[in-house]
């Protein structure tokens, strides 16, 4: 399962597996947002957090289709599956190598968007807190979406229409912590929320994913 | 007998063929006696003005929209556990009446909503997850209409049904806790003492009644040109071997 990690994240980080991109995705809706709604610092503050969250969850999504799609294409996945590991190990594998290469460094660079939008003083912590807890979840969900499409041609925005629904709990409390923390409320109850969606996520999902891969295999 | 003899095709569809018709009109009789009762022999609300009459078509498509997913779940489930056909295909037959309900009781909300609220739209929790029900039911029949063999689909299908129930759930509560409503409470409870009045009840049930055999019909039918659609696609395969 560590071999499997490392070649994934062998793969992404390597030329034309598309590390980054989600990074300059991010980069680039959130450099939108003022063109859109105007420059004055008073509004942007107000909908920074709203605007990093929903910038992290698209970047996210982008990446999604190819989780599976190229190990399908050249058949390894069908020796990921026969191999001696169970599929729910692979597919967790393949959540933790999407969140390495796509999550953790939209939690690294949340906080350099943040003064772009001019987020309050007290929202960076909670912001950065709300999406390394929140984004494992979009990995795990996600990974479940791409499990579902796999088998399907030119799947990417049957795959968004999946997953967004999904994506609704993670995204209300995620930003719901980050808001709070701007305003300076207490933000536990959220925060909780927000774990208890990801760790349920992470423990149940895997099983789902693997389910339908198997049935995508078969 | 049990009842899982009507999962074989045949047995369903001669079962269900001849009580059809009789459904459908039975729907068509309720939904046409609730909707003329409710509209011109009930007095206007002393609040509302005759506004309030659109709830003989708001709450009626806004239950089946909910009881079509759960419909849906419990095929689901029989479907991977029995794998009986029939079952898949009625869920795939309910799927788009759903959508539609939901889309009904939105609609019919937002008109209500326009001259009472002030208002089409608010981000109200019931609103919201009724919005993102939707979004459920078109990725649910963007899955089916996407996959091509009918035994993946609908095992696809089923899979992202049961979690799309635990994800609509957490969605529902998540919206709660977001946002402090318009909407108001249930009015229909059977044991609550608030309820709305008699003389609004009675047409309400029955237009409800109506709606819930509207839905089987539909369902029937759509289920009934799902297995009509199979075998003409099987005749056709077996005249192309021989």
């Amino acid at each position: 399962m560590i071999a499997l990690l490392l070649r994934d994240l062998r793969l992404a980080v390597r030329a034309g597996g598309g590390f980054g991109l989600g990074l300059a995705f991010f980069l680039i809706v959130v450099v939108l947002v003022p063109f859109g709604v105007g420059p004055e610092s008073g509004l942007l503050s107000v909908i920074a957090p709203g605007v990093l969250w929903i910038g992290a969850l698209l970047a996210c999504l982008l990446s999604l289709d190819r989780i599976f799609a190229l190990d399908w294409e050249d058949g390894s996945l069908d020796l990921l599956a026969t191999a001696p590991v169970p599929l729910e190990g692979i597919v967790t594998v393949k959540a933790l190598a999407h969140w390495l290469t796509t999550g953790l460094p939209l939690v690294l660079a949340a906080p350099a968007l943040g003064i772009l939008l001019s987020l309050p003083q007290g929202g960076y912590l909670w912001l950065v807190v709300s999406l390394a807890l929140g984004t494992p979840a979009l990995s795990v969900i996600g990974t479940f979406g791409a499990a579902l499409t796999v088998g399907i041609k030119r799947g990417g925005l049957l795959l968004s229409l999946l997953v967004l629904p999904l994506y609704v709990p993670t995204l209300i409390f995620g930003a719901e912590v980050a808001r709070r923390g701007a305003e300076g409320f207490e933000v536990m109850t959220p925060l909780l929320m927000l774990g208890g969606i990801t760790f349920g996520a992470l423990a149940l999902l895997p099983f789902a994913s693997a389910a339908v891969l198997r049935i995508n295999l078969r | 007998m049990s009842i899982w003899q009507y999962a074989n095709p045949k047995k369903f569809m001669e079962t269900t063929g001849p009580l059809l018709p009789w459904i459908g009109a039975a729907s068509l009789t309720c939904i046409v006696t609730g909707l003329v009762w409710g509209f011109f022999f009930t007095p206007d609300d002393y609040r509302q003005g005759s506004t309030v009459k659109i709830i003989y078509l708001h709450v009626p498509s806004a239950l089946m929209a909910i009881n079509a997913w759960f419909m849906m779940l419990v095929a689901s489930l029989i479907w991977l556990i029995r794998r009986h056909h029939v079952s898949a295909l009625a869920a795939k037959a309910a799927a788009p009446v759903g959508a539609t309900m939901t889309v009904i009781a939105l609609i019919t909300g937002a008109i209500w909503g326009q001259p009472m609220w002030g208002t089409w739209w608010a981000w109200d929790p019931r609103l919201t997850s009724f919005l993102v029900l939707f979004l459920f039911y078109l990725g649910y029949m963007a899955l089916w209409g996407a996959i091509e063999n009918d035994d993946t689909a609908a095992d696809l299908t089923s899979i992202l049904c049961l979690v799309g129930s635990v994800f609509a759930v957490l969605s529902r509560y998540a919206v709660n806790f977001w946002n402090q409503g318009l909407h108001q409470g249930a009015s229909l409870s059977l044991d609550k003492e608030e309820n709305v009045s008699d003389v609004f009840y009675y047409p309400l049930l029955v237009s409800i009644g109506g709606f819930i055999l509207l839905f089987v019909f539909l369902v029937f039918l759509g289920t009934h040109t799902e297995i009509r659609a199979r075998r003409t696609r099987a005749l056709l395969a077996r005249e192309r071997m021989s």
